[in-house]
């Protein structure tokens, strides 16, 4: 084992000082190495930020909570799947309050609409159009995980009396009242002046961004009632999730006059089946840029290979020495695959650290994503280095080692 | 007017940032028609001015005509088309391009000149035959002894009728009946008319020239006729 | 020396280095190989792409506008919520557009649903695309016949009990059997089948033609209890009239609906032309995406080849001092290791697209319409020779600006 250790260290150190001593033809090797790699990192980076990015979206809703819905949110089945759901009836405001009403079982309920997005202004700013203007019940502060930073979140009266209120969140607020509480003021949404009960704060949410809440009622008045709201769900914990989601379909259908036998017409998801079905269409895809962007390491392979057959052929001489004093065919033999290995992995270091870079740069400044680092992928580029390095260098380890010892004393 | 006119040629390296002088002001001519050894131990200087008057390389100061030509003001392209025309070169190690035939290493400064592919196999082949080997014209350098391969490069030198032939060691590598055979051979071109230059350190092979020059130091040391 | 002998007098050089080092060369040849295969295959599933794209469209007609409530893009929520709220494209406007807008081939409305399973004696459909219209819409539809006929205009406006099927649908209701003059079942309709579609392929590999059924439009409304905003089809018939028409519909959309000046149109007249731009956006993306991470392999390809070269230029030192002594210009020397590594990214470029073409032709048993064109070839060839020129530079300039002496003196 000691004897084992101190040949590879010497192997090693021999590999080094041979890459050392042809800079240029080990810089271009490396290079090639480099290449192939970060081509990986870069793409399997790249695409790892972009599914955190979709995932942390669909995620929001938080692991006990579901979502009822009129229609999915990725379609699989094409034009006749779209033309079946789209004959679906309403999710209206009506069944979602009847569903409030039946569902005891569940601990929060909470419904919402989107009416759009719109300037939102006060006495001292105005927004551009952008603002998102969330309908919502008080249990949607819940289900979304959303907390008051400031005043009061909206009341069940509220909604009941559809009263002009809202609540903004914490970005907007500091846009729309840079220097006192927002809280009591008015903002203005088309027109319409609400005033502000409270400020609150997404937790665990991707990205900052402005939003401002209004009682769903109130919204429905203003912006038109002919929408689909969706219902969200809390159950009490992670384990009664399943339990929740059967009994809230009952009501459900019953609520939708859904008769025994069809399908349900309407959607219900969680965050991991939504994330599941995502990660599941994409599989082939991610599979697929995988194996593209392993191509290139292929050819830095050759390129070892082929290197690495230069390198046996002028150290000839030097074999030879090293038979004639007692080395065995193996150190010769690892002592090359050692040497195209240590090349490999000095350039896919450098190419992971390069993915890395490039494919943040990629995700943060074109995509507008948040970076990822995918401590698989760099593992994986890793170890295929090493991978790469003894596949390729074998050949050439394996010739040099086979070399016979006088006829190489004498080669020049 | 003489062939080569060397003046207070001088001629320095840097070398880990020390100055050499291989060439301390040699100044020489060579007329038309000579047969001449130069001669001296290692490190005189002697190959150094070999690569001057074979313009491979240049020197740092002096003046250096060759027919006519003043070799100082030329650039690599004119340097090149004056080895090609006006000079032929036999190395001690023959220097013929070894996955190449006889007559492709012979014809290789025709194509250079711009010869076109008849009129230059037909050179070729008569270059050749003047040293003897027209039968030997497609083989490879490692099919043939090495007095065949020399005799090749003395072909190839002449091929272009060069008005100099200069050689480096033509027997250095030779074992002295083949050497004694190139140097007949050469003693027939210099009856021929040719200008030939030998740089060598053996005494046997300088007493074939008809004139010696001895270097020392960068210095001429001797300039004798041999009698 | 003139410029053709070089050049020949390289290539035999570059031959005869590359014979004697076959191994060598070997490697070298199947690094720029990969790169190549790469290029070549990244390029042939675009143009695959845009091909099966324009096919897949081609049925919308070049030529024809389609009146609509809603835009075919829409980039924004609020856009999208907005357009909910527009009224109705009713069959009344329909008319009204009929009426108003002359000099073009067809207007024809069309409503489209969903509907599960048509039945005939015991064998039935899976899900197919019903649409309702009138007797304009074999001109406006971009479909024709194979066997019987379409509705006429008295059928349509009477609300016939009738329908032309698609050759899918034929197939799997009728098998042997012939299919005019019989009656299916839809829901609780029962329609009689007066012609059949020609086979029209499918949009993308998805959306199958083949799988609608057509039926008056009343019918739908009424008989399917299907009443949603209508689509306007309208052949122009003449491409270069389509500005000018697209311009009347328009004013005559805006006056039907009553939009006071100033107000912004409540439909949207929207145009294969849309696509074509939408995905051309799309397209160019992937491309910029595939050709970068292809072009990499290329990339690694081409470092192999200079890292030889640079061998072989170490290598043959002697050789170039020996060619530089006897009259060789720098550039003759320079040319000739270009040449050489250009000789080889040929000869790379070259089994690259018989791989390609091989590659191709596999996947010609899953998708038929895969083709490998000329310009792919031209593209490898460049690339490859593009690539050796470029890797070979740096090395050969170190050959070329070898001193004479240096290289000579080099054992």
């Amino acid at each position: 084992m000691k004897r084992l250790l101190a040949e590879l260290r010497e192997n090693i150190r021999m590999a080094l000082s041979a890459l050392a001593a042809n800079k240029l033809r080990s810089a271009l090797t490396l290079l090639g190495v480099m290449v192939g790699v970060f081509s990986i990192i870069l793409v399997m980076t790249a695409v790892r930020a972009m599914k955190n990015n979709i995932e942390r979206e669909m995620g929001a809703l938080g692991s006990r909570t579901f979502a009822v819905t009129r229609f999915p949110v990725v379609n699989f089945e094409g034009p006749h799947g779209s033309m079946r759901y789209y004959r679906r009836k309403e999710l209206n405001i009506q069944q979602g309050q009847q569903f409030q009403k039946i569902a005891d079982f569940a601990p929060v309920v909470g419904l919402h609409s989107p009416f759009g997005s719109f300037t939102v202004s006060s006495r001292f700013a105005e927004t551009p159009p952008n603002v998102p203007v969330e309908g919502a019940t008080p249990g949607v502060f819940q289900t979304n995980n959303w907390t008051m930073v400031e005043g009061r979140p909206l009341l069940t009266a509220d909604v009941e009396s559809a009263r002009d209120v809202c609540v903004i969140s914490i970005e907007l607020a500091k846009t729309l009242f840079p220097l006192g509480s927002p809280v009591g003021q008015r903002v203005k949404i088309e027109a319409i002046n609400y005033t502000i009960t409270g400020v609150l704060e997404r937790v665990g949410s991707s990205e900052a961004k402005a939003l401002a809440v209004i009682p769903i009622t109130t919204g429905l008045n203003r912006f038109g009632r002919r929408r689909d709201i969706g219902i969200l769900v809390q159950a009490a914990d992670v384990a009664t999730l399943g339990d929740t989601m059967e009994q809230a379909r009952g009501v459900l259908r019953t609520i939708r006059k859904v008769a025994p036998g069809e399908p349900d017409d309407f959607e219900m998801l969680t965050s991991d089946s939504l994330i599941k079905q995502f990660n599941d269409v994409t599989f082939a895809v991610r599979i697929g840029l995988a194996v593209v962007s392993s191509i290139s390491l292929l050819a830095a392979g050759v390129g070892i290979m082929n290197i690495m057959l230069v390198s046996v052929t002028e150290r000839t001489r030097e074999i030879g020495v090293r038979r004639a004093i007692g080395a065995k065919k193996r150190s010769i033999m690892s002592q090359f695959i050692i040497e195209a290995v240590v090349l490999c992995e000095i350039g896919g270091l450098a190419g992971v650290i390069l993915g890395f870079a490039g494919a943040n740069a990629v995700a943060v400044y074109l995509l507008k994503v948040p970076p990822a680092f995918p401590a698989d992928w760099a593992i994986f580029g890793v170890a295929i280095c090493s991978v790469v390095g003894v596949i390729f260098g074998s050949y050439p380890a394996y010739k040099a080692a086979n070399l016979d010892p006088i006829e190489s004393l004498r080669y020049d | 007017m003489s062939l080569i006119r060397l003046d207070s040629i001088c001629r320095r390296y840097e070398m880990g940032g020390e100055t050499v002088h291989a060439l301390r002001g040699v100044s020489i001519s060579i007329e038309r028609g000579e047969y001449v050894a130069i001669m001296g131990p290692s490190g005189s200087g002697k190959s150094t001015l070999m690569n001057i008057i074979g313009c491979l390389d240049t020197p740092s100061s002096g003046s250096y005509e060759l027919n006519g030509n003043t070799v100082a003001d030329m650039d690599d392209n004119d340097l090149a088309d004056i080895r090609n025309r006006e000079i032929g070169f036999v190395f001690q190690t023959f220097n013929l391009l070894s996955r190449s035939t006889a007559l492709r290493n012979v014809e290789l400064p025709l194509i250079y000149a711009g010869v076109d592919i008849d009129e230059r196999r037909e050179i070729a082949l008569a270059a050749l035959a003047d040293v003897g080997l027209a039968d030997r014209v497609e083989h490879r350098p490692n099919e043939m002894s090495g007095g065949q391969r020399q005799r090749v490069a003395v072909a190839r030198a002449l091929v272009n009728k060069p008005s100099l032939l200069l050689a480096d060691e033509p027997t250095g590598n030779l074992d002295s009946k083949t050497g004694e055979e190139i140097l007949a051979l050469f003693k027939a071109l210099h009856a021929k008319g040719n200008t030939l230059i030998v740089v060598t350190h053996e005494e046997e092979v300088a007493r074939h020239a008809r004139r010696i020059i001895r270097i020392r130091d960068g210095l001429v040391a001797s300039d004798e006729v041999v009698t | 020396m003139n410029i053709g002998s070089e050049i020949s007098e390289g290539l035999r050089i570059s031959w005869e280095a590359l014979r004697g080092n076959l191994m060598r060369s070997v490697l070298t040849t199947v690094g720029i190989v990969i790169g190549i295969v790469t290029v070549t295959l990244m390029a042939t599933a675009l143009e695959y792409l845009n091909t099966a794209f324009r096919d897949a469209i081609s049925f919308l007609g070049t030529d024809v506008l389609y009146v609509d409530r809603n835009e075919w893009f829409i980039d924004n929520n609020n856009k999208f919520d907005r357009m909910q709220r527009r009224e109705k494209i009713t069959m009344a406007q329909v008319r009204a557009v009929e009426e108003g807008l002359s000099g073009v081939s067809g207007v024809a409305p069309s409503v489209m649903q969903g509907v599960e399973g048509l039945r005939y004696g015991d064998r039935s459909t899976g899900g197919v695309l019903m649409i309702g219209t009138n007797e304009q819409f074999i001109i406006t539809g971009g479909a024709s016949l194979a066997s019987g006929r379409f509705m006429t205009k008295a059928e349509a406006a009477a609300n016939r009990d009738l329908c032309i099927i698609g050759a899918d649908i034929a197939d799997k209701l009728f098998e042997k059997e012939e299919p005019l003059g019989k009656r299916i079942t839809v829901a609780d309709q029962r329609l009689e089948v007066i012609g059949i579609f020609e086979k029209r392929g499918s949009v993308l590999g998805g959306m199958s033609l083949d799988n609608q059924i057509v039926i008056p439009i009343q019918k739908m409304n009424r008989g399917f209890k299907w009443d949603p905003s209508c689509v306007i089809q309208i052949k122009v018939g003449d491409t270069a009239r389509i500005p000018a028409v697209r311009d009347e519909l328009r004013g005559l959309m805006r006056k039907i609906r009553r939009l006071p000046p100033g107000r912004e149109d409540d439909f949207a007249i929207n145009q294969s032309e849309a696509l074509v731009s939408q995905f051309g956006k799309v397209s160019a993306i992937i491309a910029a995406a595939g050709f970068f991470i292809t072009g990499l392999s290329l990339f690694v390809g081409g470092i192999g080849i200079m890292n030889i070269m640079f061998v072989s230029v170490a290598e043959r030192t002697q050789e170039i001092g020996v060619r530089k002594a006897i009259g060789a210009r720098n550039r003759t020397v320079l040319l000739q290791f270009l040449i050489e590594a250009a000789a080889i990214c040929l000869l790379g470029g070259i089994i690259a697209i018989g791989i390609t073409r091989g590659l191709v032709e596999v996947a010609r048993v899953y998708l038929p319409k895969v083709a490998m064109s000329w310009s792919v070839v031209v593209l490898a060839l460049t690339v490859a020779v593009g690539t050796g020129l470029i890797s070979g530079f740096l090395p050969a300039w170190r050959a070329a600006r070898m001193r004479p002496v240096d290289a000579l003196r080099k054992d």
